[in-house]
Formats: C-alpha cells, sequence, structure tokens
C-alpha cells in the first residue's frame, strides 16, 4: 500500500477525534498543575475520585438535604455505546471528560452538554474483552489521558480531542489490559495491569506525561531474590496475577503513591504456596522510581478471587482513640482494613472488623492484622468449598467514600452473598487463554445464598465511625449494588448501583433516602460534582453491565428468573430547579 | 507506533473500511469479519467456483493435525476447532475469529432445521460471543446451555444457538457441517452475513 493510501485508511480506520461546531462559549483552558491537583478547587472534578485522597468527596453544599428533592435534568446526552459504564465525569473550569467502553472519550461543555470532541480508538476485531469498561481519565498540564482496553495508554489535546502520543504498555496477545483511571502526579502518568484472570502478571508504570516515554515498572509480583521473591515457589510469580485495575491513591507529601493489587493467579493455591506477595495488598510505590516503599497484604495466599484492588482511601482521623495518618480500606475479603501510614512508606496496621458476614477467618493477629483461615472454607484441588463473602466479595471495585464533616466512612457493600467453588482442575499457563484453574461451568455457577435461602436483604450502603469502630448507620436493600459513591458538603451520599436503574440521594448522617431518579440504564459508574457560574452539578453515567451484569445471571440462577436490565450509556447532569 | 496500530487494524477490520485495499485482500477481511474462514473465499482466484472440503481440526492440538472425524467429538464435551488448510496440512488459525465450537448432542432434542446442519449428533457454531467476542466454550450440564465465560450470554445448541439468557443480542452463527468421508467438513457456501 503506498503512502497516500495509508494515510487515506489511517484517517478512516485509525483512532479519531472529531471536533464539533464551535459555539460552546469555554473560556481557555486552564492547565492543570501539581499544585491544583494537590489542592483541587471545589468547584472542580479533576480527578478519578476528587482528590488525590480517595475520599469522592465535594465541598459544595448548594445542593443539600434541604433542598435536593428540588434536583432536577440538566441535561443528558447518549455515549452511543453499550456495556458497563463506569467512569466519572471530569471536570476542569467548565470542560468535561467522560469515557467509556470501547475506550471512548467525549469532551462536553460541561454547563450545556454540547459535546465539544469525541475520541474513538479503534479495538482489534479480535480482542477478547472480559472487562470492556473504562474508569475515566487523568488531567495534566494540557492533555487529556486515557488508558485502553487493548492496553495503550493515550495523551490527547485536551481542546482539540487530537492524540498528541500513544503509548503500547502491555502485551494485548498475552490479554494484558487497562480499565483504570490513570494518576497523574509530579510529571508522570501512572497505570496499573488487568489480566490477573488470564495470568499477567501485575504492574505499575509510569510514562512521562509529555513525551510518552516509560520511567519505570514495578512488577507486583515479588521475583526471586527481592525482597518477598521467596513467596512464589520457583517461575510461579511469573504469571502470578496480582493486578492493578483501580487508581491508586497519593501522599503528595511524601511522593507516596497507594495501589491495591489482585489476586494470585491461577485461582487454586496447590501450585504456589506460600504468602504470594504483593497479590491482596496495598503497596506504597515512590512516585519517582516506582520504588517498594512498604506494603500491607490484607490475605496471604488467596484462594477465594478476593482481589484487594481499591486503593485505601487516605484519611488522617482518630482510630481506636489514636490520630494515624490512616489508609481505610473495606476488603472484597469482607473486613473493613484501617492502616496506618508512615512517612516512610511503610504501613502498619492498626483494626480489622468484618463489615459484611465471613466464615473463611477464624482469627486476625492484632498486632500485624495477619489472618488465619478455616481449611475446610478454603477452595482447592480435590474438594467443592463453600465460603462467604462470594467471590465478588463484600465489596468489588465500586469505591468508599469518607466525608470530613459527618466524619463517616462509607461502603458500598454486598452482605448474605456466599460462592461455591468446584474442584480444582490441573492447569497449565496458556498465552491468551484463561489461567483460573476451575471449570468455568462452576464459576459461572458459583453463586450462592447464606444458609440456603433468598436473603430478605443482600446490598448495604454502611456509614462507618472508624474511631470506635461502630456502624453509624445502614441502608438495606433487598437486592445487589454496584454502587460507587459521591459524598458531598451539602451532607449527601448520591448513588446507583441497583439493577431498578434508580439512582438516589442519601443523608449522610442517617442513611435516609432524600431523592430518586429513574435513569436510562442501571448506574455502575462514579459520580462526580462540580460549579459553574454558581450553580451545583451533580453528574454521574447511566450504563449497565460487567460485573454487575454477571451477579445478576449468579441471582437468576438461584431465583430460576430473567432479570432485564437495559443497557446504552447515557451522561445524566443535575441541578437544582428553580 | 502509528504503522504498527495501521498494520493491526488492517488485518482485522470490518469490510465495509477497507475500501482502499485490493480485492483479495477485502475478501480475507471479509470472511474474517463474518467470524469464520469459508472454504470458498481462500479458494484462490475461485471466489463463485465450487468450494474444496472444508475439514476442520482441533484447536488445541499443537502438531501432529488430524481432521476431525464425528467420532472425536464426544457427547456434551464441546471442543474448539479450526478450519484444516490441507495444503499445508495445518489449522488455519491466523485470526482467533476463525474458531469454531464443536459438539455431540441428542439428535432427538434438536430442532429440524439444526439437525438438518448437523452429522451423526455433531454441530458446530462459530465460537466468539456475539457481545463481546470471548470464546463461547462452556457446557453448563443443568441447564443444557453453552455459556459464555466473560459475561455469562448463554446459547442454546439444539435451536441454532439463539440466546436464551445474558447479554448476547443475537445467535452464535451455525455452521453447516457435512460428512466428508471418514471426516466432518463445513457445508459450503455459508449463509450470507450483512457486510458480505
Amino acid at each position: 500500500m503506498n503512502f497516500k493510501l495509508k494515510t487515506l485508511a489511517l484517517a478512516i480506520l485509525g483512532a479519531t477525534a472529531v471536533v464539533a461546531q464551535a459555539g460552546s462559549n469555554l473560556g481557555p483552558y486552564a492547565p492543570v498543575t501539581d499544585a491544583r491537583l494537590e489542592n483541587p478547587e471545589s468547584k472542580n472534578w479533576l480527578m478519578y475520585r476528587g482528590n488525590y485522597s480517595g475520599w469522592g468527596y465535594s465541598p459544595l453544599d448548594k445542593i443539600n438535604t434541604a433542598n435536593v428533592k428540588k434536583l432536577t435534568l440538566a441535561w443528558s446526552s447518549a455515549t452511543g455505546v453499550t456495556e458497563g459504564h463506569q467512569a466519572p465525569p471530569i471536570v476542569n473550569n467548565g470542560y468535561m471528560y467522560v469515557t467509556t467502553p470501547n475506550a471512548q472519550v467525549i469532551a462536553f461543555n460541561a454547563k450545556t452538554g454540547k459535546e465539544i470532541w469525541r475520541y474513538k480508538k479503534e479495538i482489534p476485531a479480535d480482542l477478547l474483552m472480559l472487562h470492556n469498561t473504562n474508569r475515566g481519565v487523568a488531567l495534566y498540564g494540557n492533555k487529556v489521558y486515557v488508558a485502553t482496553v487493548d492496553s495503550h495508554l493515550i495523551a490527547l489535546d485536551a481542546v482539540t480531542g487530537k492524540v498528541v502520543w500513544d503509548k503500547e504498555v502491555g502485551d494485548v496477545k498475552a490479554l494484558s489490559y487497562i480499565t483504570l483511571a490513570p494518576l497523574a502526579a509530579k510529571g508522570k502518568i501512572l497505570v496499573g495491569s488487568s489480566g490477573g484472570e488470564t495470568g499477567v502478571r501485575g504492574f505499575v508504570a509510569a510514562f512521562d506525561a509529555d513525551t510518552g516515554k516509560e520511567a519505570w515498572r514495578t512488577f507486583m509480583t515479588a521475583a526471586p531474590g527481592t525482597p518477598g521473591g521467596d513467596t512464589w515457589p520457583g517461575d510461579t510469580h511469573k504469571q502470578g496475577g496480582a493486578s492493578v485495575w483501580i487508581t491508586g491513591t497519593y501522599d503528595a507529601k511524601n511522593n507516596i503513591a497507594y495501589w491495591g493489587t489482585g489476586n494470585p493467579a491461577p485461582w487454586p493455591t496447590e501450585g504456589r504456596k506460600g504468602d504470594n506477595l504483593y497479590s491482596t495488598s496495598v503497596v506504597a510505590l515512590n512516585v519517582d522510581n516506582g520504588d517498594i516503599k512498604g506494603h500491607h497484604q490484607y490475605h496471604h495466599n488467596d484462594a477465594w478471587d478476593w482481589d484487594e484492588v481499591s486503593a485505601p482511601v487516605l484519611v488522617d482521623t482518630k482510630i481506636k482513640g489514636r490520630k494515624v495518618n490512616g489508609a481505610i480500606h473495606a476488603g472484597r475479603n469482607g473486613y473493613l482494613w484501617m492502616l496506618d501510614r508512615q512517612q516512610s512508606g511503610k504501613i502498619d496496621f492498626v483494626n480489622a472488623i468484618p463489615y459484611v458476614h465471613n466464615d473463611v477467618f477464624t482469627s486476625i493477629d492484632s498486632k500485624t492484622g495477619r489472618p488465619s483461615y478455616s481449611a475446610e472454607r478454603t477452595p482447592g484441588m480435590g474438594k467443592a468449598v463453600n465460603f462467604c463473602p462470594s467471590l465478588w466479595g463484600g465489596k468489588d471495585w465500586p469505591p468508599e467514600a469518607w466525608n470530613p464533616k459527618t466524619k463517616l466512612f462509607y461502603i458500598p457493600a454486598n452482605n448474605n452473598l456466599c460462592s461455591e467453588l468446584p474442584k480444582a482442575d490441573e492447569i497449565t499457563y496458556k498465552k491468551g487463554d484463561l489461567y483460573i484453574g476451575y471449570p468455568i461451568d462452576g464459576v459461572l455457577g458459583s453463586l450462592r445464598y447464606k444458609d440456603g435461602k433468598k436473603p430478605a436483604t443482600i446490598g448495604e450502603l454502611q456509614a462507618w465511625d472508624l474511631n470506635t469502630g461502630k456502624l453509624a448507620w445502614v441502608h438495606k436493600f433487598d437486592r445487589p449494588i454496584w454502587s460507587p459513591l459521591l459524598t458531598t458538603g451539602g451532607n449527601l451520599i448520591f448513588t446507583g448501583g441497583t439493577n431498578d436503574k434508580i439512582f438516589r440521594a442519601f443523608d449522610a448522617k442517617t442513611g435516609k433516602v432524600l431523592w430518586e431518579y429513574n435513569m436510562p440504564s442501571g448506574v455502575t459508574a462514579v459520580p462526580s460534582s462540580f460549579e459553574i457560574d454558581g450553580e451545583q452539578y451533580i453528574a454521574v453515567q447511566a450504563g449497565w453491565g460487567i460485573d454487575a451484569q454477571r451477579m445478576q445471571s449468579g441471582i437468576d440462577a438461584l431465583d430460576a428468573q430473567v432479570t432485564m436490565v437495559p443497557q446504552g450509556g447515557t451522561v445524566m447532569v443535575f441541578k437544582l430547579g428553580k | 507506533m502509528k504503522q504498527r496500530i495501521f498494520d493491526k487494524t488492517e488485518a482485522t477490520s470490518p469490510p465495509e473500511s477497507a475500501c482502499a485495499t485490493n480485492t483479495d485482500r477485502r475478501r480475507v477481511i471479509s470472511i474474517m469479519a463474518t467470524g469464520l474462514v469459508s472454504p470458498i473465499a481462500l479458494t484462490p482466484g475461485s471466489a463463485h467456483a465450487q468450494p474444496a472440503a472444508q475439514l476442520m481440526v482441533d484447536a488445541s492440538a499443537e502438531a501432529d493435525f488430524k481432521p476431525l472425524r464425528p467420532d472425536d467429538i464426544q457427547m456434551m464435551k464441546p471442543i474448539l476447532a479450526f478450519p484444516f488448510d490441507a495444503e499445508t496440512g495445518t489449522p488455519k488459525k491466523e485470526s482467533r475469529l476463525n474458531k469454531m465450537v464443536v459438539i455431540r448432542l441428542p439428535e432427538e432434542k434438536m430442532t429440524p432445521e439444526t439437525r438438518a446442519r448437523s452429522v451423526a449428533g455433531v454441530v458446530a457454531y462459530s465460537s466468539i460471543c456475539t457481545h463481546q467476542g470471548c470464546d463461547v466454550k462452556t457446557w453448563m450440564s443443568k441447564e443444557s446451555v453453552l455459556a459464555c465465560y466473560c459475561h455469562a450470554s448463554k446459547f442454546d445448541l439444539f435451536d441454532g444457538a439463539k440466546v436464551v439468557a445474558g447479554p448476547a443480542s443475537s445467535a452464535l452463527r451455525a455452521i453447516p457441517l457435512v460428512l466428508n468421508g471418514e471426516f466432518l467438513s463445513i457445508a459450503a457456501p455459508l449463509p450470507p452475513k450483512a457486510g458480505e
């Protein structure tokens, strides 16, 4: 093919950004600096969880418990794709950026909903997509960064959507992929890998924000001869999983990013006896060079597919009466973990409390936080085993939230669900194939109700007092929830997550439902809040799919029913009615 | 970098995007986009000629490739297969979109249309899920359906692989089989699909 034809074909086939007509009345783009990211303006939502600490908190209070009933749709816009929409609308002075499945980025005028540009990456037609989703962009300088399901990291011009650079991050043929929103800090863009179920060795990698040049890459399974290398037999660390598929939190003062890691691979433990560091852990990384400065493993030698990928929420507060620089994590293993961050990066255990039913842990060491396991609740070769919580855990990826005004920590939990895994298979690694180790029909049909009967409630929006370790309130649902949380200075919590497509506002002090809205599809995306011209907005994507859909299939199998939740993405933006 | 992305794109693009390519390439791309390499199109210079026999081979075989016989397929135990290139004696596995799922089922439970496509109780379908492209290969014995491990779409193989649960919106593509001597063979021509 000659050059002209190649150019033509590239224009037709390749990743394209379509710039909409002018008239959006947006001012010049305000570059995103380290200083702004460290102290984000309350009127903006500059990153995945609103701030580096991962709070999911907007200080804005114009929408509050007294007037939230007047909340009404300001504008909406279809994304044009189906499957699980999970990304928050990220807003910088009127420019809004939304990502969708198929690695699409849409830029809007946040006030009017007018589309500014749309970037679509050409995804290989033969790509096998285990989790076709995307959890949002990172903003830095004048660029927007998106990491893709075919394992690229791409820098786009924030105003035009044009590709500035495009870097391949992982081996897509090995089914390495990316779903998280990148983390931007100190001139670098950090991403992590998905692919634990396909034997990809998990990593966090950093790239120069200007050029895309790789600065460092740190693997999350320890190699022989390095600290933790003796926790994997032989070469098992090479396909050991420990994926990183949720954005890290960041302590700018100490220049340390905290990342959660997934389960070790394959699922049965027989071939990988040992703690399998740094799987199912929080890992503290120096952002300049990727050095591991500390870690805490929530549970060792995982046998339950309990990824602990949610990065800990960084909260400086009292725990058990003692002031700590907290790292708080609602574990997929069903325990609420309270850890203390040292300046050096070392992480100390403080407290752990079960927030849903867990029948696997028999005790927790009070000094180290290391759990002991019930052998009969530990699946593996030669036996079918029932355990609680389920494969999806007490909480899967949907992020918790911290409200500094209520001083409560909020968890979107699923209780009363368990799993039964059949006898494990012998398995050998094959590039580009599943590396799980259990018969897949057994995995697909693994969901069980606790005590074998349909429980009255499953989903629980919980509010915890971290100091006392007591549950302040809980709102229970008669169905599962996949509910990323937003909490605000107006004493509110916003979240969706149920199969009835309802998006709700709760009183953050009492858990009372104050407002509901029937959305076009189920909401499993992260909500955000921002302010333009003195008006506060609440924004979220509707778009059911991925694991919420999978868990629903499991429930439907138990209940002998079929639940239809319509798919299709829509950006929904709300403000107070007059 | 862009060149490499282009190469990747070119090899896997839908046919409507491939207008700048030559006829042969467009034909191959078109075939790949349908999810199956058909015997007609891969016979050089014979787009409309009578097809050669298109045998099949176990996708898990690494060497010593042998075309599949009906007796190789066990009752309700699906295997994945690739079309077999008789000239080179190797599977046509340049694209995973060529993968088929082959299974033996009780004939008396099949609809007449499905039975007409079967040989000795053996049926074949494209194994590429119509939802997100994962390999569909998991037999759920309690429900007697084939399930996709990615998002749990379920397909009724007794009735043209129509969707019975999950997010997939259309059936797996049916691959009619005939007996070619002692071997399973893909009947041709395959019914057309949009874009062909």
